[in-house]
């Protein structure tokens, strides 16, 4: 497995102190202070600033819808982050739980029972009231299977979908059917959806086809601080304040401030990078360690930030898919080495993650032997023992494994299985990533140490997931995820489909001594040791 | 007879640059595919004569580079540590034509490797990835070039001799070919093929798909010289004799085609090459790590490495003298071997 890395280089560099504020908001609070009028809004403390300005961001490409029912892509989870609220949201600077349209949450003495008591005064951005309803109804949403929404999995606990039942109009009562150590992290990112706006859809079945792009801008509606103002094709999509969002400042003024923010459709980085330069955008986030020194090397009217680690990483898996009768006969033959815990074990001591530290992130990642990034303060764990690469460590696992070498004509030694076939595989990448691919160019040439012929395809990036996804037609592939939460277990959907069923169990380191991710045996796909 | 000099001297800087290619592993210092992961993005290295004392060394030496500290692409000169190019040096092995397995090499070094076009970022070698490179797209565009030759000399010879119904339909066919685009068509056509190719059938594909697109060109070149071929007074002759139809396309017809073919190959090879360094640039050609021109040229694709490492420009310099020597040649034989033409049309043109 790979490892890799990543520290994720999450520049924030901004410009001008508006787009300080607008983070400010995302940003979190300490405790929530009570205001005395019958709204309880969300105080933040820190700054005062000034309202007003505008904030031009980068996306890229357009998002596929703004219902967070459907939205299954990244770009459109940014949009639908900053136009939608969860009850309670992750503080991604200390990784832990915090308020949000919940004032409080009151946890039974079995842990089995979550009562969440909403703030008073909630609106919509169109105005209207939200209700202990409008939160039985989004639940409702999630959990029927008829509506196929991404976030149905992460409300499965135990084997059986929460229950919710209301007590009054501002509390609700989750009920798990076992304990479940990051319950109320599963809130986190889950938009509380508008009853008055999607009831009457989801009665005719026809859910998915609201909150696209081609809704009125009036016909959708959402608690996040920014509300949908105009779209147009294939260049920007321009959100404004929403007036009723229920964060403050320390003077009791309605955040935010900034008045608009407008994503702009930039479709590879280095277009951002080139964006960013020339002034047309204010911000970018997570650039490539490359880019990093080229903004770095001159900077003219912004400055950068390292944000240190992320959460993000790569990884090198292989396809372990059962296929039964649909696999190619050469794939099943493949798959007989990808399933050999030694074979992923040798792979995973020949890499080499430090050349790729440096050659691909300049230095600015970490070498990783798990899945979770240094960027996770709380389940990091740089002690963990680990093996260290070692190519004649690789050749005797090889060997135990069955494998042979046979010498060719030019001297160079061909890696043999068992019935006398030469190992060759190919390992996919996204096109459109050159870190990637670079990574995997580094792999390859690792793996040619081993006599194992490995070539390098990179594909466009929507079929390189349709092909992992749905025909899971690959060999191998290397892939990045980034984590929208520290904790393993709520990982990013993409990787749950990817390994199928988790083996991490909650709340309690439960990784393979040596960091390997998976032996394969639970997993659907397992990533491959690295 | 000036013209005849010309082809010749032509064909001679031709011959020089091919058979550095050819031997690339004789003057490349270095196996293009080894990776030194402790020097990505070497810039170039120079050769002295004068060291920093200005002390004259009889032997070529470079300064070795070290990486600036802190940094992960700046690299310093070291003026204390010299290296000396060693001449006739063994190193990494190659086969010299395919067959011939040598380990000499032109030049190299002792322990640090000397750079001359620096590397790229996995400190791959520029210099001697950009000599096998040139066997792939040189050749390429040689091979795509003789096939386009070929096909067209077959379709344009029987649309022209036999005329009639014939000619209509291969016409209209190479009419629809010239229509085409193709760089679209070339990406689809690609996107078809199966996903992992090797480089071999990789390289082979490059060459039929680039020699299949270009033959309606030449096919009609060729076409208009077999149409006035076939009524000349000789050709005439040789039928009344009772000469058949293959004895008269080969014995007096396809040789008139002679000076329209060479032309046309000297300057359908550079275009091919440019074809193939297209196709590569967009990562449809010989898949990495294989070194092509178009492969090289690829890194450029990435915002970082254009603003930051100029010598990666490097490999799109190689094919200038190349292309001035096809295109010389083209001329040359243009003038060579239609001298009439020329000058009949040439005033003309002019006024």
């Amino acid at each position: 497995m790979k490892n890799l890395n990543a520290r994720r280089l999450c520049c924030w560099i901004l410009i001008g102190s508006f787009a300080l504020l607008f983070l400010s908001i995302g940003q979190a609070a300490n405790a929530p202070q009570r205001k005395a009028a019958k709204e309880e809004l969300l105080v933040l403390p820190g700054e005062v600033g000034k309202p007003g300005g505008r904030l031009v961001v980068a996306l890229r490409g357009e998002p596929k819808t703004l219902n967070p029912l459907i939205a299954a892509d990244a770009r459109s989870r940014e949009v639908i982050g900053v136009m939608q609220a969860d009850l309670v949201h992750i503080n991604r600077a200390t990784q832990l739980t915090e308020p949000a349209l919940a004032k409080s949450w009151k946890i039974s003495p079995d842990g089995l029972q979550y009562t969440v008591v909403l703030r008073q005064g909630l609106k919509f951005s169109d105005g209207l009231p939200l209700d202990a309803d409008d939160v039985l109804f989004t639940f409702r949403v999630y959990l029927d299977e008829n509506v196929h929404a991404p976030q149905r999995d992460l409300l499965i606990v135990g084997g059986k979908p929460i229950t919710v039942r209301k007590l009054d109009t501002r509390t609700v009562v989750f009920q798990l059917s076992k304990t479940y150590g990051v319950a109320e992290r599963i809130f986190d990112g889950l938009a509380i959806l508008p009853r008055h706006l999607l009831e009457k859809p989801y009665q005719e079945g026809k859910l998915g086809q609201i909150g696209t792009l081609a809704t009125a801008a009036n016909q959708w509606a959402g608690l996040g601080p920014f509300r949908w103002k105009e779209y147009v094709a294939g260049q920007r999509l321009v959100l404004e304040r929403n007036p009723y969002y229920w964060k403050t400042d320390v003077k009791g003024n309605r955040l935010p401030n900034v008045q608009e923010l407008v994503f702009l459709f930039v479709p590879n980085a280095d277009a951002q990078v080139l964006k960013f330069q020339s002034g047309e955008t204010d911000a970018i986030a997570s650039l490539g360690a490359e880019n990093f020194s080229v903004l770095s090397r001159e900077q003219r009217g912004y400055t950068l930030t390292d944000a240190g680690p992320g959460l993000e990483y790569n990884f090198l898996f292989f396809n372990l898919n059962d296929l039964g009768g649909k696999a190619s006969p050469e794939l099943t033959r493949k798959q007989k080495w990808f399933r050999e815990v030694k074979f992923r074990q040798a792979v995973s001591a020949a890499v080499d993650r430090e050349a790729i530290v440096r050659l691909v992130y300049q230095g600015r990642g970490a070498p990783l032997w798990g899945l979770v990034a240094p960027g996770n303060r709380r389940w990091g764990n740089d002690k963990l023992a680990h093996t260290p690469r070692s190519l004649e460590q690789a050749r005797t696992l090889l060997k135990q494994a069955g494998f042979s070498w046979s010498t060719g004509p030019d001297a160079e030694a061909t890696l043999m299985d068992s019935e006398g076939k030469p190992v060759e595989f190919s390992i996919l990448t996204s096109s459109s990533n050159a870190d990637r691919a670079k990574m995997a160019a580094l792999i390859q040439d690792d793996l040619k140490q081993l006599g194992m012929r490995v070539q390098v395809v990179p594909l466009e990036f929507r079929s390189l997931l349709d092909r992992i996804t749905q025909t899971k037609e690959y060999e191998a592939c290397v892939m990045g995820i980034a984590s929208l939460d520290a904790d393993p277990k709520r990982r990013h959907p993409s990787l749950e489909s990817i390994a199928g069923a988790s083996r991490y169990s909650v709340g309690s380191g439960d990784r393979p001594p040596d960091g390997r991710a998976n032996d394969g045996a639970h997993a659907r796909a397992a990533q491959a040791t690295l | 007879m000036r013209s005849r000099r010309t082809v010749v001297k032509w064909l001679a800087v031709l011959g020089a640059l091919h058979a550095i290619v050819v031997c690339a592993g004789f003057f490349a210092p270095y196996d293009p595919v080894e990776q030194d992961r402790k020097n990505p993005y070497l810039p170039p290295m120079q050769l002295h004569l004068l060291d920093a004392q200005g002390h004259f060394h009889l032997r070529p030496f470079a300064y070795a580079l070290k990486l600036r500290d802190g940094t992960f692409d700046q690299y310093e000169q070291d003026t204390n540590q010299l290296v000396p190019m060693r001449f006739f040096k063994n190193g990494a092995g190659y086969r010299l034509l395919g067959f011939l397995p040598l380990r000499f090499h032109l030049f190299g070094s002792e322990d640090t490797r000397i750079c001359l076009l620096g590397t790229d970022a996995y400190g791959r070698d520029q210099f001697s990835r950009l000599l096998y490179g040139g066997q792939i797209s040189l050749l390429a565009g040689i091979l795509g070039a003789g096939s386009t030759l070929l096909i067209g000399l077959c379709v344009g010879a029987a649309a022209g001799y036999f005329g009639g119904w014939k000619d209509d339909a291969l016409m209209r066919v190479a009419e629809l070919f010239l229509a085409l685009p193709w760089l679209y068509l070339l990406l689809a056509l690609r996107a078809f093929l199966p996903l992992s190719v090797g480089p071999l059938p990789a390289f082979f594909l490059i060459v039929a798909v680039i020699g299949a697109v270009g033959w309606a060109r030449p096919a009609r070149l060729v076409r208009g010289v077999v149409l006035s071929a076939k009524e000349r007074d000789f050709v005439r002759a040789a039928r009344g004799f009772g000469a058949g139809d293959g004895y008269l396309l080969r014995r007096h017809i396809l040789p008139e085609t002679s000076s329209v073919l060479l032309t046309q190959a000297a300057i359908l090879v550079p275009q091919y090459v440019l074809a193939e360094m297209t196709l590569s640039f967009l990562g449809l050609g010989v898949p990495e790590p294989a070194p092509s021109w178009g492969n090289l040229l690829s890194n450029l694709q990435q915002y970082s490495v254009l603003v930051s490492y100029w010598w990666m420009y490097l490999p799109a310099l190689a094919m200038v003298p190349f292309f001035l020597g096809y295109l010389g040649l083209a001329s040359s034989l243009q003038e060579r071997l239609a001298p009439s033409k020329i000058e009949r049309r040439s005033p003309g043109s002019l006024a």
